[in-house]
């Protein structure tokens, strides 16, 4: 009976017992790095909202239906999922469980001499055996020695072994994708992503608020961005005239950190460097400076507006937005470099530069919503409850008259869209990757393998065992012998 | 100027593809002619007329097509640089530059490791398959030769791609390999090999052959998927993102981890390896294939 009682807890313990040692297995390891593959698969086929959030609006307006079960097993984000991250946190525990109690028993066993020489050498692979000469055994072992064998001396015979980097190796790569897995986590933890458009001439300052989107890991606090500063002087894009595909980024800056103002010059693979959060050149635009006046000719708004390229020539959308007159304005418009016509698509662009810029809108008067606390996009305005009032365009230097004001054209300035960065743990990810490298390679062109020697009365046998089955073992017993045999 | 050297780089391809086929048939030459029917009264038995292969009746042709094939990896790598110096960046900005220097990787793979192993019973694959690729190549992917976007203009460009490409040409031969054990396993459960496949080493090599060219280009995939992450982390500002192409490369690197441990740790051999090879091998072919094709993502550059 009191066997009974006692069951339960037994069983939750061996069962505890049971379900790491499963867990920890090499079989189970295996099976989760396959899966890890496997559950990457749909991210790569079906878009994925951090790096595409237009394609899956448009997944969900084409396939509402299907969306919905995606969404439900969260394959527009497969990467960030439970059941992926769920995955990658098991290989985690399964690989440290697998090889950290390997790293103690290998880390032991190179401390340890080899093991005795087995009874039976006869029954091993590449066995020799021949008459007896004089010296053999310390020839053996001066052999042993200058082939950098590890030897364990016997009363009439000598165990050596060789060849311990390959499982060292082997070990240091799998401690090594541990590292990486770490510095993984450590940067999406504490690291912080952000984007900002910033006109040509303005000043980006690294606080939260001049981010148009940011985003921090789960335990970083939004107070600790290093406070710099970087006024963009001068943006160059230049294309080739043939595709209007891009050959050149570069913007000048005047960065501020520390006290410390320096011009510098940011280009994509060429981001700016402030302690761990690094700065890139990611995107690029126009940004139309306009002038609104209202019948008085008062100006009611003033400045440069970016637009959202829409292709490679730069054909851009974007509002602006004229709150402060009674009723409040707003212009759908858009934007092209070098203005074109054609009669299917309206205005087009044909070049990305500033050839031919043409400002096209039409005018909208009524509430904009911009108080009604629902967030909006800049670059476009709901027209829904607005009277259009006006269709234009303007050159720059031009001026459009609509009953009620007037809008101009100053001039075009472009923007760059900078990304900040901040992450902790990418350091540690590449001293990870170098370490498993290093650990592949010795792991995959060492071979361990062992020699034994023995002298018995009837003559001296030598054997020689290869783990792995690894190749060359015969040739390299074969030399040893005839040094044995004092052949060389 | 550019347009010179991109028109002698076409030309280049276009011998070297001329030359593959001179290979091809030669090969295919070799393999017909080498198989010998004893006449009548030489079999003993009487009733028995096997059919043997005796290749020093084709020796010379088997040379003459090895080095057809040696002519026409030099004529490819000629087109091959002509197209980088057309383009003045190394030659692989979209997927035609890709295709002929992935072409050219695999035969010099094939030909690196016919110093080492008698692989010539291999040469008809490979000149077939370079053909087909250099065909695809020129009939459906041409592009002018044009400039690099800016995200490529980066040392890493030369040393990623490279390493990318090498492995991709040894993973295909180890593929090919594989399949050949997989054809000549089912041959031979049949009853004996026709005289033209006696040539091919035999199941046992084969299939440490595949091993060993897996083992031997594992790391340098490794290192390639590496050097991408540290390229991506300056032009893209992170070095891992889950972009379609890293996803594949991702997922070709765990396919063939987990070939490696079942070889090495649970003991596979034979069939069952043999098919892994070829799922980890399809999951590269897929990820050029797809990825750059129909793919979307950060690795699409200049329409192809």
């Amino acid at each position: 009976m009191t066997d009974q009682r006692d069951l339960p807890e037994l069983g939750f313990l061996a069962l505890c017992r049971y379900a790491w040692r499963q867990l920890t297995s090499m079989r189970t390891a295996l099976i989760l790095l396959m899966l890890m593959g496997i559950a990457a698969i749909p991210g790569s086929l079906i878009p994925q909202r951090p790096a595409n959030p237009m394609a899956v609006r448009d997944f969900f307006k084409v396939n509402p239906e299907l969306a919905r079960w995606y969404e439900r097993a969260s394959l527009f984000d497969v990467y960030a999922s439970p059941w992926f991250s769920a995955i990658y946190i098991l290989l985690f525990i399964s690989l440290i469980g697998c090889v950290l109690p390997r790293s103690v028993e290998h880390y032991k066993a190179m401390l340890a001499k080899p093991p005795a020489t087995p009874k039976n050498l006869s029954r091993l692979s590449h066995y020799e055996n021949f008459a007896t000469t004089p010296d053999a055994l310390d020839r053996a072992s001066s052999w042993f020695s200058k082939n950098r064998f590890r030897v364990r001396v016997e009363e009439n015979s000598l165990s050596a072994e060789k060849g311990y980097l390959r499982e060292t190796g082997n070990l240091l790569f799998h401690l090594s994708l541990i590292l990486i897995l770490i510095g993984v986590s450590f940067g999406s933890l504490f690291g912080m992503n952000g984007y900002a458009i910033v006109n040509v001439g303005e000043r980006f300052i690294n606080v939260p608020t001049t981010y148009d989107t940011l985003s921090f890991g789960k335990l970083k606090g939004d107070n600790s961005l290093q406070p710099f500063q970087i006024k963009v002087d001068k943006f160059l894009a230049k294309y080739d005239p043939k595709t209007s595909a891009p050959l050149d980024y570069t913007a000048w800056v005047t960065v501020t950190d520390e006290g410390k103002t320096s011009k510098q010059t940011i280009k994509v693979n060429k981001p700016l460097t402030f302690g761990n959060a690094r700065v890139y050149l990611q995107a690029n635009g126009y940004s139309p400076v306009v002038t609104v006046r209202d019948a008085n000719q008062n100006v009611v708004f003033q400045g440069p507006v970016p637009f959202l390229p829409q292709d490679g020539n730069l054909r851009s959308i974007g509002a602006i937005k004229v709150p402060d007159v009674q009723p409040s304005i707003g212009f759908v418009a858009s934007f092209v470099p070098t203005n074109a016509r054609t009669t299917s698509q309206g205005a087009i662009s044909i070049y990305p530069e500033l050839l031919d810029p043409k400002l096209l809108f039409s005018i909208w008067e009524g509430d904009l919503g911009l108080d009604s606390g629902v967030p909006q996009s800049v670059y476009k305005i709901d027209t829904t409850n607005l009277k259009q009032i006006g269709l234009g365009s303007v050159k720059p230097g031009d001026t459009y008259n609509y009953s009620g004001g007037s809008i101009t054209l100053e001039t075009v300035i472009p923007w760059v869209n900078l990304q900040v960065v901040q992450d902790p743990g990418k350091s540690y990810a590449l001293i990870g990757a170098i370490l498993a490298i290093t650990g592949l390679l010795t792991s995959l062109y060492g071979r361990r393998r062992r020699i034994w020697i023995r002298v018995t009365d009837s003559g001296i046998e030598v054997a020689g065992l290869a783990k792995n089955s690894a190749p060359g073992l015969e040739v390299e017993v074969s030399k040893f012998v005839s040094y044995v045999k004092g052949e060389q | 100027m550019q347009t010179t050297w991109a028109y002698i780089s076409n030309y280049f391809v276009y011998s070297a593809m001329a030359v593959f086929t001179f290979s091809f048939i030669a090969h295919a030459f070799e393999t017909a002619f080498a198989v010998r029917t004893p006449e009548s009264s030489d079999s003993t038995a009487g009733n028995l007329l096997v059919k043997t292969l005796d290749y020093k009746r084709t020796e010379k042709t088997a040379r003459i097509a090895t080095a057809l094939m040696i002519l026409a990896f030099v004529l490819l790598l000629a087109g091959v640089v002509a197209r980088g110096i057309s383009a003045q960046h190394v030659p692989w900005g979209n997927m035609y530059e890709f295709s002929i220097t992935g072409a050219l990787a695999f035969t010099g793979a094939y030909l690196i490791a016919l110093r080492k192993y008698d692989l010539r019973w291999l040469g008809l694959f490979v000149s077939i398959s370079v053909l087909l690729t250099l065909g695809t190549a020129i009939t459906l992917l041409y592009r002018d030769s044009s400039p690099l976007v800016p995200a490529l203009k980066s040392t890493w460009l030369v040393i990623h791609v490279i390493a990318a490409i090498i492995s991709g040409g040894v993973f295909l031969l180890a593929n090919v390999v594989a399949g050949a054990y997989l054809y000549l396993d089912r041959v031979e459960e049949r009853g004996a090999r026709p005289a033209w496949l006696q040539r091919v080493p035999s199941l046992e090599v084969l299939d440490q052959l595949s091993y060993r060219l897996v083992a031997f280009v594992f790391p340098l995939w490794t290192f390639a998927v590496i050097a991408g992450a540290i390229w991506a982390e300056s032009a893209w500002g992170r070095y891992w993102g889950w972009d379609p192409k890293e996803t594949w490369a991702f997922i070709t690197w765990v396919a063939y981890a987990a070939y490696l441990h079942a070889r090495v740790t649970v003991g596979w051999r034979g069939r069952r390896a043999a098919w892994l090879c070829i799922f980890a091998g399809s999951t590269f072919l897929f990820n050029y294939v797809y990825v750059n094709v129909w793919g979307t993502g950060k690795h699409t550059y200049s329409g192809l």
